[in-house]
């Protein structure tokens, strides 16, 4: 189709814009590219030399231009739902580049709110329009072997995939196995990858048991919505959401068991070892960061770290005495409704049966909080603290690229020093030899050298484009969800209005 | 160290809050007699109340006067009504609750100790809430304290009781000391035995319908209004924990809110700007619920239980005129202490009747009073959760509409 071969360089470099223009023109040659290998580091870093980004930027707005000229023009039958849905949505991509090029040419700043901020009031709202739900939680199997299958439909318009809505079956393993996948893709190379909801072996065990009471009940619905979250933050992000592995797993029927996932595996344990051995690694690393921003933000998410522990777990202490309030207002409905029976003056007999039923519907209504307490407020910062935890994790990665350059470094120093040390021996046959073959090592080490530069350039840029988008979403998410729970929380004022309003004129009539 | 700062003096009870505040009984209060607690002193271990009275009846030497009474003397008057035979008709107002400030005091203990894991803000929240819970604890004993006399003040019989003008006027120290081990221990027994004894003499049945169900009514009225009383102060409690939590979260957005570099930075402060606003209305909510609901119930078990005691009185009279009815027709049988028996016969009768008469005033009016008191707080407590509710409605709708017109 598009005989311009799609290059890696827009792709990854035009991030922002992509991100916007991507959504709405799947590029058809994204099934062309082999897989994730156009995205992994090298060949990003073939292109990258150095921080060259001025160059770069001045080329992809006509990459950008072209591509759009020539989507539009398809007609494959995904790109007719999209062009008969939207409000002609085909045009308006078309604008932004422009927006984007004037400020940001020859800039770091370019990473900066400000270009993001135009880009998006440009776009005039959300153009990402894929949608995932998990739903059906179905118990399969019996005993100990048993688990838990979710519904994963896909809503989307965009051409990657073979039809615009379909669903597949998946198992919690399933999730982690798609996780793990992704972390060991794309983790390494500064990208933000989302964490997958977290195991209870106790929560299970109860649902494999086959107690169909309340607390499995919420376990599950727990486990349903989280995982749906996870899905939802896995594809919202541009370059992971045309991950082949993401893309099998939202769409193939068979999906290969992820056996890997198990805690106790050996693969469990090797992670465990790792985790231990990357702690320690870090306390070695002595990085000498000329660059202030990482610096900056590395310190800003410690502080996030801190404070939004401390908040989640302030709300999740609300949850619960939320609950003990649902419950102990219940129980107090029950004994006025006793009491009513027992007072023999008829009227305040009838008025303590009423504030009998207020009190029963006001139990009703804290536990409708409670819920919104926790699936809007409490969840929201549950994942972003596990969140933040990968970004942590990417900032160390980077470390650790550092480190591996500043090793090669090292070792072509030491290499060199025995080259010139070569010099001075007395043994005359050897020596043409040993000097050929420090010379060779000296070449692949200066190779590795320019290489781990390179690696870690590319991981810095990836990072500041993977944290500005980060903080972007989690504006956008955190205004969002707390609104929505500030909309429960006037919906629970104005019932309770309601309820102590039906309630006034039946004390006032007791005489 | 937080005790020394309460004997804040006179101005500790605010205007409007002189006069009765029978909170849970509507009172006739009439200018012959009038009581009320016009200062309270809140000392280590000890609350000292000034109690007020302001009188025409001539027992006294002067019009108005105040004298300085605590805790035990107050207990040490109903006792004396309780174990006074001329009163047994009557409804024995209950004694007041003990002032008990140990689980403020143990809370602010805590806080002292931990004054070092939290910012200076979160502690001078806290410390704030705390002494203002303590205020509310040492209001409630004061206003009970002070139902406690007006009831005797405006009972018809109670009032002209020489004990109560004592308690009223004799302004030294009244040398009542608190019950030491063993009166306790005889208290404890006694109670044994009259529980025991109740249940004798309570199976008996009344030929009087009226005293029959009174009887039926109280018995079950009273378990019923303790189960009510204790649910209702759990939900209070948890009430009380989910408004601290809210404050939390108000703290930890205002941190966040002052730390973040994005456009959340003034998202939070809002926030947490309504969350404390908010949390405040949630604490006067429980505050008030406590006072209108669970003090209302707690009053009510007590009065129910002594007007129980009042049925007891009675149905141990009527045993015991039983008793001397059966007692002089065996001295008539006999022809032995005919006399005797027939004085003795015709005491019990007449305690009996006479105790049966008032009995059934008292009960009347209890009923009455206990339906006026129902209905004013049910009343009261709708009006105020209405006002609550609406307040906490404005505050969130405002924020909604400023957040999200800024997004």
């Amino acid at each position: 189709m598009s005989d311009r071969a799609r290059d890696p360089p827009p792709e990854r470099t035009d991030f922002e814009e992509l991100e916007d223009a991507d959504d709405l023109f799947p590029e058809p040659a994204a099934t062309e590219e082999s897989g994730p290998a156009s995205l992994t580091a090298e060949d990003i870093s073939t292109n990258s030399n150095g921080p060259k980004q001025d160059s770069q930027f001045d080329e992809d707005p006509e990459d950008l231009f072209a591509e759009a000229t020539e989507e539009v023009s398809l007609d494959s039958p995904e790109r007719d739902v999209l062009l008969s849905d939207g409000p002609s949505p085909a045009i308006t991509p078309i604008t932004p580049p422009t927006s984007v090029i004037t400020p940001c040419l020859g800039h770091d700043d370019m990473f900066t709110h400000s270009s993001f901020d135009e880009i998006e009031e440009e776009e005039g709202g959300d153009l990402f329009d894929m949608h995932i739900a998990v739903s059906d939680p179905e118990k399969v199997g019996d005993g100990m072997n048993a688990y838990m299958a979710y519904k994963v439909t896909t809503k989307t318009p965009m051409s990657m995939f073979k039809r615009g809505e379909f669903s597949v079956k998946r198992r919690f393993s399933d999730f982690l196995g798609l996780h793990s996948k992704l972390a060991s893709k794309y983790l390494h190379i500064g990208y933000i990858v989302p964490p997958a909801p977290e195991k209870s072996i106790v929560g299970m065990t109860k649902v494999k048991v086959g107690k169909e009471d309340q607390s499995s009940n919420e376990f599950v619905e727990k486990r349903r919505s989280a995982l749906e979250r996870y899905l939802m933050r896995t594809v919202k992000h541009p370059v992971l959401r045309k991950d082949p592995d993401v893309m099998q797993f939202l769409e193939s029927s068979d999906l290969p068991r992820a056996v890997n996932t198990q805690a106790l595996s050996s693969a469990g344990l090797l992670r465990m070892v790792n985790k231990a051995a990357d702690a320690v690694n870090k306390m070695t690393i002595k990085m000498n960061e000329s660059d202030a921003w990482f610096e900056e933000k590395q310190q800003h998410f410690e502080n996030l770290d801190v404070q939004l522990r401390k908040l989640h777990a302030s709300v999740e202490s609300l949850v619960c005495h939320r609950k003990e309030l649902s419950v102990n207002t219940a129980q107090f409905a029950k004994s006025a409704a006793m009491l009513g029976n027992s007072e023999d003056h008829t009227a305040l007999s009838r008025a303590l049966s009423q504030l009998a039923e207020v009190e029963e519907k006001i139990d009703q209504l804290h536990q409708d909080q409670a819920n919104a307490d926790f699936y809007l407020f409490s969840e929201l910062l549950g994942d972003y603290v596990r969140l933040i935890t990968a970004v942590k994790g990417v900032f160390d990665h980077r470390m650790k690229t550092w480190q591996k350059w500043q090793d090669s470094q090292m070792l072509l120093q030491k290499k060199r020093e025995a080259e010139a040390k070569l010099q001075f021996t007395n043994k005359p046959d050897k020596l043409q030899q040993a000097k050929d073959e420090i010379k060779e090592e000296i070449e692949e080490l200066d190779a590795k050298v320019q290489q781990g530069e390179r690696d870690f350039e590319q991981i810095s840029k990836t990072i500041r484009k993977e944290v500005s988008r980060f903080e972007k979403e989690r504006v956008k998410d955190f205004k969002t969800i707390i609104i929505k729970y500030l909309e429960s929380l006037v919906q629970t004022q104005q019932q309770m209005i309601k309820y102590w309003e039906a309630f006034l004129p039946e004390a006032r009539a007791i005489s | 160290m937080m005790q020394e700062g309460l004997d804040d003096g006179p101005d500790f009870l605010s205007e409007e809050e002189r006069g009765p505040r029978a909170v849970n009984v509507d009172l006739q209060t009439d200018a012959t007699l009038q009581v009320d607690i016009s200062d309270a002193l809140s000392e280590r271990d000890k609350v000292k109340f000034t109690v007020h009275t302001k009188s025409t009846l001539p027992n006294f030497k002067q019009n108005e006067f105040s004298v300085v009474r605590q805790h035990e003397e107050f207990i040490w008057l109903h006792d004396s009504f309780v174990e006074n035979e001329e009163y047994a008709g009557y409804i024995i107002p209950p004694a007041p609750p003990r002032p008990d400030f140990d689980a403020s005091r143990e809370k602010l203990q805590k806080l002292g100790e931990g004054e070092g894991s939290m910012t200076k803000e979160e502690f001078t929240k806290m410390k704030q809430e705390l002494e203002a819970e303590y205020l509310a604890i040492f209001k409630k004993t004061v206003a009970m304290h002070e139902v406690f006399l007006c009831r005797v003040a405006a009972h018809p019989v109670l009032r002209k009781d020489l004990n109560f003008h004592v308690f009223l006027e004799y302004n030294q120290d009244l040398s009542v000391r608190g019950k030491n081990k063993k009166e306790k221990l005889e208290d404890f027994f006694k109670n044994v035995v009259k529980s025991a004894d109740g249940v004798l003499v309570g199976g008996v049945k009344d030929v009087d319908d009226f005293f029959e169900h009174e009887k039926t009514f109280l018995l079950e009225y009273h378990n019923r209004v303790k189960d009510a009383s204790a649910k209702c102060d759990r939900m209070i409690r948890s009430h009380k924990s989910a408004s601290d939590d809210i404050n939390r979260i108000a703290s930890s957005l205002y941190t966040l809110g002052t730390q973040d570099s994005t456009d959340l930075c003034k998202f939070f402060l809002k926030v947490s700007e309504l969350f404390e606003k908010t949390r405040k209305i949630e604490a006067r909510v429980a505050a008030d619920e406590d006072l209108k609901l669970a003090d209302l119930l707690k009053y009510y078990l007590r009065e129910s239980q002594a007007a129980k005691d009042l049925l007891y009185r009675r149905s141990r009279a009527l045993v015991d005129y039983e008793n001397a009815n059966k007692a002089l027709d065996k001295a008539r049988a006999k022809n032995r202490d005919v006399l005797q028996a027939e004085t003795s016969q015709q005491l019990s009768c007449h305690k009996f009747e006479k105790i049966s008469e008032s009995a059934k005033q008292e009960l009347i009016d209890f009923k009455t009073r206990r339906v006026s008191a129902f209905r004013k707080n049910l009343v009261e407590l709708a009006e105020l959760e209405l006002k609550h509710a609406k307040g906490n409605l404005q505050l969130l709708q405002s924020c909604v509409g400023i957040l999200k017109g800024n997004t």
